[in-house]
């Protein structure tokens, strides 16, 4: 069971994001989704230990076989890879 | 400041004058590369290298080399997207609104391991080594210590032939 951490706000779906503390793109999406006031979790991965992580990593790879972060999760169908303005703009019905 | 925050300022001072001395341009946003800054040095605290602060590094450093900042693939997404991955180094082409996909190659095809020397190995009076920073090439028994142009260490280099 993977831990995401809610960020609370407006419901525009079930968003999941896998992120690193450490990213600068990260940073972006959360900033955005937040600046749009939308609900979503985000799991920084970078902080994960042993199989936690493990587990964490293998699910992001079955949605994003590049591993790459971010990787937007939602509605746990659609997957967004990386930071992307239009994408994320649809998302929350920018 | 702090001293995280001094600590970063200090390593974006150097990442600024490497990028001034060697013809390449930092991102225009202080801000987000002093993030990256700070990004950079946490994952030494981690890992005992400077990776990219946008990937994860898995597995013992010595196979995540091709990731340390300035990473290998920086020079080809500069070229195709006008940023590197993680967006510390830009040009006029840089979109803010759109990360460059990733072309580091998945953990799977990582650990099949590497291409061979070329097929000149063999004839040659020296191996000839490839810096996966720069592409600087030079004929010697091993690699410098130091890339002699972007200072790249000698586990960056490859055997080219």
């Amino acid at each position: 069971m993977i831990n995401f951490k809610k960020v609370d706000g407006k419901d525009v779906g079930d968003i999941k994001l896998f992120a690193l503390s450490t990213c600068g793109w990260c940073k972006k999406t959360k900033t955005f989704l937040s600046d749009y006031g939308a609900a979503y979790s985000y799991v920084d991965v970078d902080l994960l230990e042993g199989g936690e992580q493990d587990e964490a990593l293998e699910q992001q790879r079955a949605l994003n076989p590049t591993g790459s972060f971010p990787t937007i999760w939602v509605n746990d169908e659609d997957v967004i890879v990386g930071y992307d303005v239009d994408a994320l703009g649809d998302l929350v019905g920018a | 400041m702090d001293d995280a925050v001094s600590r970063a300022e200090a390593r974006l001072a150097k990442l600024v004058a490497d990028a001034d001395s060697s013809g390449y341009t930092l991102n225009p946003d202080v801000e987000f590369c002093r993030n990256l800054a700070a990004g950079l040095l946490t994952n030494n605290e981690r890992y005992g290298i400077e990776a990219c602060p946008c990937r994860i590094v898995l597995g013992p450093k010595e196979e995540n080399t091709d990731i340390v900042c300035p990473c290998d693939y920086r020079d080809d997404d500069l070229a195709e997207y006008g940023a590197c991955f993680c967006a510390l180094y830009v040009n006029n082409r840089y979109d803010e609104n759109r990360q460059v996909p990733e072309r580091r190659p998945p953990l799977s095809e990582r650990k099949k391991g590497k291409a061979a020397a070329g097929a000149f190995a063999g004839t040659l009076a020296y191996p000839v080594y490839r810096c996966r920073v720069c592409g600087y090439l030079c004929a010697r028994k091993e690699p410098p210590q130091a890339c002699p142009i972007c200072k790249a260490s000698a586990d960056r280099f490859e055997r080219f032939m």
